[in-house]
């Protein structure tokens, strides 16, 4: 299974990135081999003007991601990862790590509507 | 016809006092634009009755599944992630739509249909016989002031044309002076007023819009505006002195030259050294 973690660095010990649309990296990440796939660098998120979470949303479709594990999602990126059936985990944090921990013990909730306005 | 903006850099400095006393002492035909779309209020002080009001509307894009091959082009010409390109279909964001139209050109199959979506509307109506009163107006929690802007200033307007411009200096005060003969910058001489009066004055230099500038509140530190008017070569135009008595009425919604007479001279002043101004610019033309 493969999951898509935001993230503040490329690796399995860099720290989760809270935000999705504008987070720093995307990490793709094989939940049972627990190793990183591909790290994409989101600098055009973070530079969009608007719809950043449309954006990752996209992005996330395209590399054929299961799910999603993040800290929050907001509404455009929900209703667009919907259209997407990527089911979206809020409220990873540590290292990414500890965030496939949270995952795999089922720590983490599955999101079934955006749990922050937009631009927050 | 002639066109006067009243503007400013920054917020709160009496652009809407101006435009309103001003219209009151023009001698002819006046029509007032309210383009601050964000928060328009002109209509407070010259309550224009027998209002008729249309829709403002952008196009937004209506998919049409059946043709629709998920190629994704539109999605990727979207400079605005309007459209989401998520693999087994486009999502459509109208909220985040600016209603260039560009997703429909670029379409190869045809897919792309235009629907009108209403961000706001434009009303207007007569204060009096004279005066004649537009205001665009934006719906609460949209974004795009431009086509609210652009649609006000599309109607037409009979005599002498007053424009009450958004403050800033960025493209909603742009799109409110283009095309003026004259901008009124209304200022106060506090550091922020003369910093944003500096900004506006740039901004218009740039246009090559001519301008003259309005000191509201006028008293200390009208120094530091003078300053940059002769370094733009800006005439002063008038002096409202800072009076307790002019925020109560402003704050009643009323009229400086009918509530506090003893103004009148100012305002009547500041028309005829417009006028003067727009008449010079006319036969030097």
């Amino acid at each position: 299974m493969k999951v898509l973690i935001t993230a503040e660095g490329k690796d399995l010990d860099a720290n989760v990135d809270p935000r999705f649309g504008r987070a720093a990296f995307f990490l793709v990440v094989d939940v049972d081999k627990e190793e990183v796939v591909e790290a994409v660098d989101n600098a055009a998120g973070r530079g969009a003007a608007q719809g950043a979470g449309v954006q990752a949303a996209q992005t996330a479709a395209r590399l054929g991601v299961s799910a999603l594990l993040s800290g929050h999602c907001g509404p455009n990126a929900f209703s667009a990862m919907q259209a997407a059936n990527i089911k979206i985990y809020t409220g990873a944090t540590g290292t990414v790590r500890h965030a496939l921990e949270q995952f795999r013990k089922g720590e983490l909730t599955e999101a079934d509507d955006a749990d922050v306005r937009g631009h927050w | 016809m002639k066109r006067v903006a009243v503007a400013s850099g920054k917020g709160g400095t009496g652009k809407t006092t101006i435009a309103v006393n001003l219209a009151r002492v023009m001698p002819g035909p006046v029509t007032v634009m309210d383009c601050d779309v964000e928060e328009p209020n002109v209509h407070l002080f010259l309550s224009p009755r027998a209002l008729q009001t249309e829709p403002v509307g952008i196009p937004v894009p209506r998919i049409n599944a059946d043709l629709c091959t998920v190629c994704g082009e539109c999605a990727r010409f979207c400079e605005f992630n309007a459209l989401g390109d998520m693999q087994t279909k486009i999502v459509v964001f109208n909220e985040l739509c600016h209603g260039c139209g560009g997703c429909t050109r670029v379409c190869p199959e045809g897919a792309i249909t235009e629907v009108d979506r209403v961000i706001g509307e434009v009303s207007r109506g007569k204060a009096c016989d004279n005066i004649t009163v537009i205001s665009g107006r934006m719906n609460v929690g949209e974004a795009l002031s431009l086509p609210v802007i652009r649609a006000t200033k599309a109607q037409p307007a009979e005599g002498t044309l007053i424009i009450d411009a958004p403050p800033g200096t960025a493209c909603p005060f742009a799109a409110a002076v283009r095309g003026a003969d004259l901008v009124v910058l209304v200022t106060e001489p506090t550091p922020f007023g003369v910093h944003d009066l500096g900004l506006a004055a740039e901004t218009l230099t740039a246009m090559n819009l001519p301008f003259g500038v309005v000191i509201n509140r006028s008293g200390e530190g009208d120094g530091t505006v003078e300053e940059v008017c002769r370094r733009h070569s800006a005439p002063l135009l008038a002096r409202i002195p800072e009076d307790r008595a002019i925020a109560e009425a402003y704050s009643r919604g009323e009229l400086l030259v009918e509530a506090l007479p003893h103004y009148r001279d100012e305002f009547v002043n500041l028309e005829k050294r417009i006028a003067k101004i727009l008449n010079a610019r006319g036969e030097a033309s």
